[in-house]
């Protein structure tokens, strides 16, 4: 019988499919646990002793965010400031805090959000991506959707826009009217401030940093 | 099923799985075209049918006609590879319409009630809001029943009967298959956790285990349609699910640059997403490797015919070979490094991506399939090409990759304005949405969605008619 190559064994191939299967999965497996680690919700002490986590507790709320390039990381990061209120307040407990985001997550699920906006640059491209939306300047005190809504602050302009988004078009393509509560908008409003806090290695890049940059603006 | 050449039971089942996956896949394409409608016409179906809902169906037809399809391919090659009928078809025959009932009633609560309050019964009655596995809980456990229930049919059939190389494949990815659709179901608050565990359906679904079936089923069809070797055939495939597993469990990572994961996934996503497109190279070769050594071999002997047995089914194998390298290898690879990636993601090109990967790497072959089934279904010994053939196979082809060509030219503008000029914006998005450039890729993309549709309507009249047709050999 002639000498057979290992590179034609049907054996020699198969042991190598379950070996190196096994390797990366196994590796899998490991990184995820590291992960799961750095990807856990941090706590209401964690904010007030300055403990930087990727993903904050839920009274991250009670916080002004802002979004800064990191010198040695080079790219920008989430950074939580003093003290800010939301809908009048800064000292949801951790039990109200977690009930908003509760309702607010649960909301952004129930209601669809992901098949039209990119939540953490997920989902489809028909609406802009929510990742950092609490941040966009068009909702800040000189934005045009704060102006649009007559209100005075960014959450209320927020929760304005998620009960009647059909009132307010920014666009030829509008938000349909999803039948969005009060309570509910709330909820979502804390469910987008938490989400721009969290740590998401520089996505997306410049984040409302350009001024000016297309049409003269 | 009056005049049926089908023998086995096995098989009868499976090409009620094709029906109902060509079903689906129309109604996945007609939702599509709603969705491309509503990118040029804003206001069409405003409020009645939304892009939300009409993306949703779009992408959930998707997955699940290609799975039935899958479920339809196996019971189909099972009596060939392991010699005897299917064990527990019964219980296969009740899971079909179990299965069938339950994509019904979500696809109308889908259609009729749209959304719910932000509670918990809308995650249990109405869908979960969770891009591609939407599905409501109640559908998800009868989801996993109905995979499990397969999975055991596959693996009691492939105990006792003779065990291929093909088939022991497909027994280790189908219990993959199953098993991972678990790690999609629960709810959590933390926005990265769930999507962290959400890329383990979606990733290693369509990146692993959906690439290796491919690979069983190119296997299957290279031994059914020309008479490849399948000592050649199957080393090929321990090749491939070496390589497709090596690098598509940990190219993972590339899903892992932005959502809150650490850092290092940048380097691991790059490193092993990069090396995806290696096993479909690997494929494409093998597929047209086979049908020239298997043609050489007819015409050393002096015989001047095609060997192959299927022209319209080899057809779609061999697009797949093509457009699996394309699509999934190239469109994939382009926006895969975190350099780049930072830009890209969540953009038009993602989209040009997706349209051009599930064609060419699952609805290309699943097609195929479907014409090995109407071959065997009406006893036919070499199926050749109809007129309706041909229309269906250019236009569904020409239209899939038009989109793509149409979608990567509004990724570019979603990339150089929203992104990199307008710094991801509000303003930014809406700048980069009324591009010159972005809306006539948009009224590109509705114009062959329009050609790939039409398609469908040659394709389903071909699937239905082909058999009686009298230019085959019988």
């Amino acid at each position: 019988m002639a000498k057979k190559s290992v590179w034609s064994d049907n054996r020699f191939w198969q042991r190598s499919a379950a070996w190196i299967t096994g390797f990366a999965s196994v590796l899998l497996i490991w990184l995820t646990f590291d992960t799961s680690g750095q990807i856990s919700m941090g706590n209401d002490s964690d904010l007030k002793n300055g403990v930087t986590k990727r993903v904050p507790g839920p009274t991250v709320i009670n916080y002004k965010i802002t979004y800064e390039m990191d010198k040695k990381r080079q790219h920008e990061v989430p950074v939580i400031g003093e003290k800010e209120k939301f809908f009048g307040r800064d000292d949801y407990s951790e039990e109200e805090a977690a009930k908003l985001l509760h309702l607010g997550k649960l909301g952004s699920q129930t209601k669809n959000c992901m098949n039209c906006h990119t939540l953490l640059g997920n989902g489809a491209y028909y609406a802009p991506d929510l990742t950092k939306a609490w941040l966009d300047p068009a909702w800040g005190p000189t934005g045009s959707m704060q102006a649009m809504t007559g209100k005075s602050t960014k959450e209320e302009a927020m929760a304005e826009f998620l009960q009647h988004p059909s009132q307010y078009p920014t666009h030829a393509r509008m938000m349909p009217n999803l039948g969005i509560t009060a309570e509910e908008a709330k909820g979502l409003v804390a469910f987008l401030k938490h989400m721009s806090s969290i740590d998401t290695n520089g996505f997306p890049r410049n984040f409302g940093k350009i001024q000016g940059a297309v049409n003269g603006k | 099923m009056a005049n049926s050449y089908l023998t086995s039971e096995s098989k009868k089942l499976a090409t009620w799985y094709f029906t109902v996956a060509a079903t689906l896949f129309g109604a996945q394409l007609l939702f599509g075209l709603v969705a491309a409608i509503q990118y040029v016409i804003p206001g069409f179906l405003f409020e009645i049918l939304d892009f939300s809902v009409a993306r949703m169906l779009h992408i959930n037809a998707l997955v699940v006609w290609m799975v039935f399809a899958m479920f339809g391919s196996v019971y189909w090659l099972l009596p060939d590879e392991t010699g005897i009928e299917t064990v527990g078809i019964e219980l296969g025959k009740l899971l079909f319409w179990v299965f069938t009932a339950a994509v019904t009633v979500v696809v109308l609560v889908y259609i009729f009630v749209q959304v719910g309050a932000a509670d918990e019964t809308s995650i249990w009655f109405i869908h979960e809001g969770r891009e591609y596995i939407e599905a409501p809980r109640w559908a998800d456990l009868g989801i996993t029943v109905v995979a499990l229930g397969f999975v055991a049919n596959l693996f009691m059939t492939g105990m006792k009967g003779n065990r291929s190389g093909i088939v022991t494949v497909l027994m280790a990815d189908m219990i993959a298959f199953a098993g991972l659709y678990l790690t999609g179901m629960f709810y959590t608050d933390n926005i990265t956790v769930d999507q962290f565990w959400w890329w383990w359906v979606i990733h290693l679904w369509v990146e692993a285990t959906w690439e290796v079936f491919v690979g069983s089923i190119a296997a299957y069809g290279l031994i059914t349609m020309i008479g490849a070797h399948r000592k050649v055939v199957e080393m090929w495939l321990w090749i491939e699910v070496t390589m497709l597993f090596g690098s598509g469990i940990l190219g993972m990572g590339h899903h892992y640059f932005w959502i809150g994961t650490p850092e290092y996934w940048w380097e691991i996503g790059a490193l092993f997403s990069a090396l995806e497109p290696l096993p479909l190279v690997a494929m494409f070769i093998h597929v047209l490797y086979d049908w020239g050594k298997m043609q050489g071999e007819e015409s050393a002997k002096g015989q001047d015919v095609s060997v192959i047995t299927n022209k319209p089914a080899f057809t779609w194998f061999v697009l797949n070979a093509f457009g699996n390298f394309l699509g999934a290898g190239i469109w994939g690879f382009f926006h895969t490094l975190p350099q780049v990636n930072l830009y890209t993601h969540g953009t038009q090109f993602t989209s040009a991506h997706g349209h051009l990967a599930f064609f060419g790497a699952y609805a290309t072959i699943l097609i195929g399939m479907m014409y090995i089934a109407v071959q065997g279904k009406n006893g036919i010994k070499v199926l050749n090409n109809t007129t309706s053939t041909i229309f269906a196979t250019s236009m569904i082809t020409g239209g899939v990759v038009g989109m793509t060509v149409a979608l990567t030219v509004a990724g570019y503008v979603d990339v150089l304005v929203t992104r990199a000029q307008m710094g991801a914006t509000w303003a930014g998005y809406f700048d980069g949405q009324s591009g010159a450039w972005f809306a006539q890729g948009m009224d590109w993309r509705l114009v062959m969605g329009v050609v790939t549709f039409t398609g469908f309507f040659f394709l389903i009249k071909d699937l239905l008619t082909i058999g009686k047709s009298t230019n085959h050999v019988r």
